[in-house]
């Protein structure tokens, strides 16, 4: 479904992906690890259409997205629950799930009916449905953050941390609600530091270090892989040839 | 995409359509060559020799053909453990090649290499049609040769019942596959003609035996020796390769087709290049079998020239798995020889010989076949320095040579002493090699 191909993308001077190349097929939850500054939200945004890419390809269903505006990206049925979850905190609930709609603004119908579904469904926002979204708790800041991003209707969803600042029993929750959208034929793209929970859900997962792929397979290989448990498990070690 | 009654073991992996392959062999080599680049000096070094830069000169698969080959003088000179990609604390297992060079060739495999080889060979038992319910004989060596453990492993794996009989003692042999209901033989093409003479001479008849396959490798063999196989064993013979340096068996196989060996492309690429110009040979041309690793972590290998002639075929399969196959192996591009599913260089026959006297005699490695058993000869000639008056002295000096290079290459050889001047000339210098063997089939 989404192939990304010898990627390259810097920031300024840095080069900050350095040829990744990565596939997520249809259905699948493909998680990519790495510690902070590997390169992973500069990936997210450069699939998002939110930052241009120097050399490689992102494609979508046959069509390349570097090309594409993001409000094009999202058209073709990508969204993206960023991280840190950037809800308009001082919107309501409703308030930020229609925002997640922007480009379905023309079919109020249809968008009043989305966005009772999702109350429907997570009746902690239903009740908060009025409320100003700064006043909610992180985890249900996250739950508005993904409940946003289906706004949009997407197939295909790409989570970035959102497991960030959540007490474990909540990321537990958050981790569930995932597997239910991967459940109803979504496909999931999910960026974590938290490689424990996240390659416990993930069919196949990827390793991103200094802005490389080191490392791929399933998720279970990867969770049981000691080099993975060394470095981001917090089993064993430093790598004894990294000193 | 299955055909009916063919059991592919990963179909989802084994029918993989052409780009999303080439998709993940493009991931997998990229993060292989990441990985080498930092842990292993010897590919750091060939890279930065050639101002390459994996990260930023590999952007599509092609791009591989920028980097210079490894040869098996490279694996030996790195003897045991310098191509190791991991600490070997992450080494769970060691084997090592036959000892054509003069370091043995050595190889690690971490946990994970041990689970995808297992797999792998799975893979290719049940191409050749093996199932859970085979009771699969394995007649490899088990030990230092990748050969026994690596079928082993891959036979469990499948669930058949396995049957570590590993190498020699033929009669014994015949005797667990009439008595453990053997189905699938596990064996060199010659020692299943070898096991077939026996047979024939014990009068045991191969049609009251529960054997059914003869999954075959470890030395080139000819479509004549696979009929000869099948009629007098009544079995279906299958060939596979493997070879230590990139993963030992598992490598490639043949399905019922039987009409060349499906190489597991989502773990190694394959090409076949001109053995003297190193340039890539057209599909069909024969030519010289070069593998590059995808997925292993304690040994990988890139661009790494196996030695043997083979031919790619592109043309799809009919029974389904979309990887391409190469043909049987059908010889050496270098001047290894294979005896009993083991490689020898003569050149370093003359270095063990040399270690007893202190000089290098003359000598020819000579093979010879009696019926299908492959015997290994030395030809000496006679010098001074080792001509004794006594015969006792002489006997000790042969036993002496005899094992020596037993000790390395694992086959006892006769020793001939020959008069000074004797052995076959070319331009004035001795062949090191004569092949007595009956010109195959």
């Amino acid at each position: 479904m989404l192939t990304v191909k010898s990627l390259h993308a810097y920031y300024g001077n840095i080069h900050a992906l350095k040829g990744v190349s990565l596939h997520v097929r249809s259905g699948e939850i493909v998680t990519l690890i790495g510690a902070n500054g590997a390169g992973k939200t500069t990936l997210v945004h450069s699939i998002c259409g939110l930052m241009k890419p120097a050399k490689g390809a992102v494609l979508f269903e046959e069509s390349d997205l570097t090309r594409l505006t993001p409000e094009a990206i999202v058209r073709r049925g990508i969204s993206l629950v960023p991280e840190g979850r950037q809800i308009f905190a001082t919107l309501s609930v409703e308030a930020n799930l229609e925002m997640g709609a922007f480009i379905h603004r023309k079919d109020r119908q249809g968008l009043r009916r989305d966005m009772d579904e999702l109350l429907e469904r997570f009746p902690v926002l239903r009740q908060r449905r009025r409320q100003l979204a700064g006043t909610l708790s992180g985890g249900e800041q996250q739950m508005l953050a993904i409940c946003r991003a289906l706004m949009a209707r997407p197939r295909f969803l790409l989570l970035d941390e959102p497991s960030m600042g959540l007490a474990p029993l909540i990321v537990r929750e958050i981790f569930d609600i995932i597997l239910e959208l991967r459940r109803e034929g979504r496909t999931i793209l999910l960026i974590e530091q938290n490689a424990r929970a996240a390659l416990q859900i993930a069919d196949r997962g990827y390793v991103l270090e200094t802005g490389k792929i080191v490392l791929q397979g399933e998720g279970r290989d990867l969770l049981a892989h000691r080099e993975v448990q060394r470095a981001y498990l917090g089993k064993g070690g430093k790598p004894i040839w990294d000193a | 995409m299955k055909p009916q009654g063919v059991s592919i073991w990963e179909p989802e992996k084994e029918c993989l359509g052409v780009e999303e392959l080439r998709q993940l062999q493009l991931e997998r080599l990229q993060a292989t060559l990441n990985r080498v680049d930092r842990h292993v000096a010897f590919y750091r070094k060939m890279f930065r020799e050639i101002g390459f830069v994996p990260e930023n000169d590999l952007g599509d698969l092609d791009d591989l053909k920028r980097l210079p080959f490894t040869t098996r003088d490279d694996v030996s000179n790195s003897y045991p453990y310098e191509m190791f990609a991991v600490p070997l604390r992450e080494v769970v297992r060691v084997h090592s090649s036959s000892g054509t060079s003069v370091n043995p060739r050595v190889v690690g495999y971490t946990k994970r290499d041990l689970k995808n080889w297992a797999q792998l060979v799975a893979r290719i038992l049940a191409s050749a049609g093996l199932t859970h319910d085979d009771v699969i004989q394995v007649t490899f060596a088990y030990g230092l040769l990748t050969g026994g453990l690596g079928i082993h492993y891959g036979a469990e794996r499948l669930g058949a019942s396995v049957l570590p009989t590993s190498v020699g003692r033929t009669e014994r042999q015949i005797k667990i596959m009439q008595d453990f209901r053997t189905t699938a033989l596990v064996c060199t093409p010659s020692y299943a003609l070898i096991i077939a003479d026996k047979m024939e001479q014990l009068g045991v008849d191969p049609k009251r035996l529960s054997l059914r396959h003869a999954v075959c490798a470890g030395e080139p063999w000819t479509e004549a020796m696979r009929r000869e196989i099948q009629e007098r064993l009544f079995v279906t013979a299958t060939d596979n390769y493997g070879i230590s340096e990139v993963m030992g068996p598992g490598v490639a196989g043949e399905c019922l087709e039987q009409s060349g060996m499906h190489v597991q492309e989502d773990h190694f690429l394959v090409e076949i290049v001109d053995p003297a110009t190193g340039a890539p040979c057209e599909p069909g041309e024969l030519g010289e079998l070069v593998l590059t690793t995808l997925t292993k972590e304690a040994f990988p290998v890139i661009r790494y020239r196996t030695g043997d002639l083979a031919r790619l075929l592109e043309e799809p399969c009919p029974c389904g798995r979309t990887f391409r196959r190469i043909s049987r192996i059908e010889g050496r591009c270098d001047d290894v020889v294979v005896i009993k599913g083991i490689n020898i260089i003569p050149e370093r026959i003359g270095d063990v010989l040399e270690q007893v006297k202190g000089e290098r005699p003359t000598y020819q490695v000579v093979v010879t076949r009696q019926g299908n058993l492959d015997l290994l000869e030395i030809w000496i000639e006679v010098t001074e320095r080792l001509f004794f008056d006594k015969m006792r002295e002489q006997r000790t000096l042969v036993d002496e040579m005899r094992q020596k290079v037993a000790n390395f290459i694992g086959i006892v050889p006769r020793i001939k002493l020959v008069e000074r001047g004797s052995l076959e000339r070319i331009n004035g210098k001795v062949k090191p090699f004569v092949d007595y063997r009956r010109p195959s089939h």
